[in-house]
């Protein structure tokens, strides 16, 4: 492997920001090989490599007062995973405390604290677990000292129970409450010392029907989103940006804008350098004393755009650009026998090109922030996956000191990587700065969010296999080429970073002798990022597809030649096949074990009824996918009725190792699924002369209930051994549902679905 | 001076009568659990009841509010106990919450016309309110805990 390969691997596994400071420093650092500080990070894995690491101090997390209220302080951004519940169960549990008195505050950005808050990767449990549960139980243990201290007993002899400290011997018992202002003043015991609970003995950890820390405010409209977020003398932002990605504004004329009662300023943002990051698009902001006196502002904007180097961009004519691409040989990034010579001797070759187009994360809530400057201070609301990110940003484009700068976080009205980008916050920032440090809040309306997004890269993936008489495959060659995330923090990139192979393409672990993946060049010409799974939409998508070609060119039932293809149950060091990256995990923690794969697949294929009669119309599908160090698999029924497709039930097993909340991990699939069922069916994102042709969720659909899934049936394969590392429950869950319809519309019709959405292609 | 009457409080409203009503709740009266998502009457964001029945605050000009009685999320109920609420919160339906304000009004009314609804009613009178997080499921089982058919 090249330096060059190295240093990528390291930026995408270990640190978006070390990466940004290679680039700061000069992009010359990608050329010329490893940082010695990021030779120092190399070897580091899970919580370990990324930024800022991790904290597990009691003081920073749990709080008691004298009421015995416990505060837990959740430093990953709740967007709908539940995490703000999650980690508050693991605090509690090992804290031994009454839930019904736990009470969650939000960080703000702040990692030299709190330690990574990134909230992307489906992480935060898979690497806080274990430092939340020691936060907890050092809280416990500081209250069993407060309380043999006060009695005069020998620490041994107390023990905590329920929010309260006992001593066996006499039955004394004191609450928390009362012993919170001691506690607070001992020494945190040393990490080595702590004991943590036996799971049998854990209250909530694993347990379901735990009820949601943000229920009675979300169910009342009291929770507070980015969007909510208010101060005093506020003046209501929107912002018309270049319709083409890497335009400028030429000239404005704001006369009839500034006629618009309630209008009070027009701003000029500059547009970025690029790569752009995540710097704010540019444009013409409209400020007013309400949002839609804003809006109404900027509809009388008279603008001429200079549109730049992309005006050209047209999903059409860039298909046929990748599959041009994708039909030369390419940068070899997995490379295993000698698929020519295998692909030469095969019986029978089968080929295959998939296209996945550009989607939109469009979470319900669109980007919005506010940013007020006051005496230097720079004070921010916003819904953020990466609220250090945001500071860190701010501060730099703002010229304000990082420690004079304050990222608060609001819920998240959904994020799925979009909010991942704090563009938004420091169009607010740069807006605020603008008006002399009036707090000014941004608002994204939805056909901003569709227009001027980071989007899910577009792709082709072609596939081509050698097959023997038996019809199992020989060689298996597969050309994946996409515009890369890299492209927002690197100039002009043309090759897929190894944490966007790593997502399902050279880590792909079937029982095939000869294999070669090769990764064709491409050019970005919009803004790239991460979408929930990332590019295992697309490799999951072809891969799990052309399986069920496969099987089907040697006359197999899908299920049960997926399996051979995965082969005997075995553990596969992901670095021995390609892939060094393997989500950030340490190989020897996190190997793939095909054993897992295959149990996930049996599990929803019993679920769904696998090789049951069906009626005419109807058919099954089947796919099983790897990611985020989970084994997830799906079963989906379809049934075409007239010009609609339905879909009755969708089976959907995930083995996540340990489970935390059993509740959440069920919702997320369901989401994930019906998220699935959107990009399957109906969602994409194409462009014509630069500019997205979607305007909102009329020309973008996403699913609604009438064409989600009548019924979603979750399997949660056991693990109840927590010492074994957690897997990630986020994201894992959407790769397998578009393979595993497109499957299901084979079965039903004996049409193959090669191109995303499926729209109507079904119908002969 | 024109007047409508939000969550049992009479107010009084000069402003631009264009304005759709999603906008005064919001920025004028603070009453942010009306949510907005597309502007456009696409996502049910920001259902609201209009003299009882369901609407789009996004597309509803204070033209058409001014002289009638709004309820938002916040004043469905008293207490936050409206069967709905309750439904939604024993079965966790909430993922992000966001669009789940629109969701509770938009369900509320359905019940209050039609108290036992069957899947299709659910799909025809909730298929208006988008979930990006993918809670229909759950969304529909709460409808049915909180219908008559659902009650002991």
């Amino acid at each position: 492997m090249t330096g060059r390969n190295e240093l990528e691997l390291v930026v995408a596994n270990v640190s978006r920001r070390a990466f940004l400071a290679g680039i700061a420093a000069g992009s010359l650092v990608l050329a010329v090989g490893l940082p010695s500080e990021a030779r120092a990070q190399e070897k580091k894995f899970g919580a370990d490599g990324m930024p800022n690491g991790w904290r597990d101090d009691p003081r920073i997390f749990v709080s008691i007062s004298p009421d015995g209220l416990v505060t837990v302080t959740c430093h990953r951004q709740e967007m709908g995973q539940g995490v703000r519940t999650s980690i508050a169960m693991v605090v509690a549990d090992e804290l031994e405390a009454d839930w019904s008195k736990v009470r969650v505050a939000q960080a703000q950005g702040d990692e030299a604290r709190y330690g990574n808050q990134d909230t992307d990767g489906s992480r935060s449990l898979r690497h806080f677990f274990m430092p939340m549960r020691r936060a907890g139980a050092a809280a416990r243990a500081m209250l069993e000292q407060a309380a043999a201290s006060q009695w005069g007993v020998p620490v041994q002899e107390v023990r905590a129970q329920e929010h309260a400290v006992l001593h066996e011997g006499t039955g004394r018992r004191l609450d928390y409450g009362v012993l919170a202002t001691a506690a607070a003043s001992l020494q945190v015991p040393a990490r080595e010392t702590l004991k943590l609970k036996d799971a049998s003995s854990f209250r909530y950890i694993g347990k379901d029907r735990i009820g949601l820390i943000d229920n009675q405010d979300i169910t009342t409209g009291k929770a507070l989103y980015g969007i909510d977020a208010r101060a005093d003398g506020m003046l209501h932002a929107v912002i018309a940006r270049p319709p083409v990605f890497g335009g400028r504004v030429k000239s404005v004329d704001d006369a009839e804008t500034l006629k618009v009662p309630g209008v009070v300023k027009v701003v000029q943002i500059a547009p970025p350098d690029i790569p752009s990051e995540f710097q704010p698009l540019g444009g013409v902001a409209v400020v007013a004393r309400n949002t839609w006196a804003a809006m109404q502002g900027r509809d009388k904007l008279k603008i001429v755009w200079d549109d730049g180097p992309h005006a050209s961009y047209s999903s059409d004519t860039y298909r046929a650009e990748l599959e041009a691409a994708a039909r030369k040989p390419a940068k070899v990034v997995r490379n295993q026998g000698d698929v020519d010579a295998a692909m030469a001797r095969a019986v029978k070759r089968v080929e295959a090109e998939y296209y996945i187009p550009h989607l939109a994360q469009s979470p319900m809530e669109p980007p919005a922030a506010l940013v007020q400057i006051k005496d230097g201070k720079c004070e921010a609301w916003a819904c953020v996956q990466a609220p250090q990110a945001t500071r860190t940003r701010l501060s730099e484009r703002l010229g304000i000191p990082e420690e004079n700068v304050t990222v608060n976080v609001t819920l998240l009205g959904g994020g799925f990587g979009r909010k991942s980008k704090p563009d938004f916050v420091i169009e607010a920032g740069l807006i605020s700065q603008a008006m002399g440090g009036t707090p000014v809040k941004v608002t994204w309306t939805r056909e901003d969010d569709l227009r001027h997004g980071y989007y899910h890269t577009v792709s082709v993936e072609r596939l081509e296999a050698g097959l023997d008489e038996r019809g199992m495959p020989v060689a298996w060659l597969q050309r994946s080429v996409a515009p890369t995330i890299g492209s927002i923090f690197a100039p002009d990139p043309k090759h897929e970073l190894p944490f966007e192979l790593g997502m399902g393409l050279v880590n792909a672990p079937f029982a095939v002798p000869n294999v070669r993946m090769e990764n064709p060049e491409a050019t970005a010409h919009t803004r790239i990022g991460w979408f929930r799974s990332v590019s295992n939409v697309p490799h999951a998508f072809a891969i799990q597809s052309f399986v069920a070609e496969l099987a089907h060119a040697a006359g197999r039932d899908p299920k049960d030649y997926l399996l051979d293809l995965i082969g005997p149950a075995r553990i596969i060091d992901p670095t021995e096949i390609g892939d060094a990256w393997n989500h950030g995990e340490d190989p020897k923690l996190y190997p793939i074990d095909t054993g897992r794969l295959r149990q996930v697949i049996e599990t929803a294929a019993a679920g769904i009824g696998w090789g049951r009669n069906l009626p005419q119309g109807h058919g099954l599908g089947i796919a099983g996918h790897y990611s985020f160090v989970s084994y997830v698999a799906v079963a989906a029924e379809v049934r075409v009725d007239g010009d609609r497709l339905v879909i009755p039930r969708v089976d959907i097993a995930i083995d996540c190792g340990p489970r935390v909340n059993p509740d959440r991990i069920r919702s997320q699939m369901e989401g994930a699924v019906i998220m699935g069922v959107g990009l399957a069916t109906a969602s994409e994102i194409s462009f014509k002369n630069g500019r997205v042709e979607q305007n909102n969720f009329d020309s973008y659909e996403v699913t609604r209930i009438d064409t989600a899934p009548r019924e979603i049936h979750v399997h949660l394969v056991a693990s109840h051994d927590y010492g074994h590392p957690l897997g990630g429950v986020g994201e894992p869950g959407v790769p397998p549902v578009a393979p595993a319809l497109a499957n299901a519309v084979f079965a039903a019709t004996g049409k193959r679905i090669r191109r995303l959405p499926i729209r109507d292609q079904f119908l002969a | 001076m024109p007047t409508l009457v939000v969550n049992g409080a009479e107010r009084s409203f000069d402003g631009d009568e264009d304005m759709p009503l999603l906008w005064y709740l919001r920025d004028e009266l603070g009453l942010t659990g009306t949510k907005f998502g597309c502007g456009v009457a696409q996502c049910g964001a920001c259902t609201v009841h209009l003299d009882g029945a369901a609407v789009r605050a996004c597309v509803t000009p204070m033209a058409a509010a001014l002289g009638t009685t709004i309820t938002t999320i916040e004043g469905l109920s008293p207490d936050g106990n409206h069967p709905v609420q309750v439904a939604w919160r024993d079965l966790n339906v909430s993922q992000c919450g966001y669009c789940q304000p629109g969701q509770i009004m938009q369900a509320a009314s359905l019940l209050k016309d039609n108290p036992n609804p069957s899947d299709e009613d659910i799909d025809s009178m909730m298929s208006g309110n988008i979930c990006r997080c993918g809670t229909y499921p759950r969304i529909r089982a709460a409808i049915k805990q909180a219908s008559t058919g659902g009650r002991p």
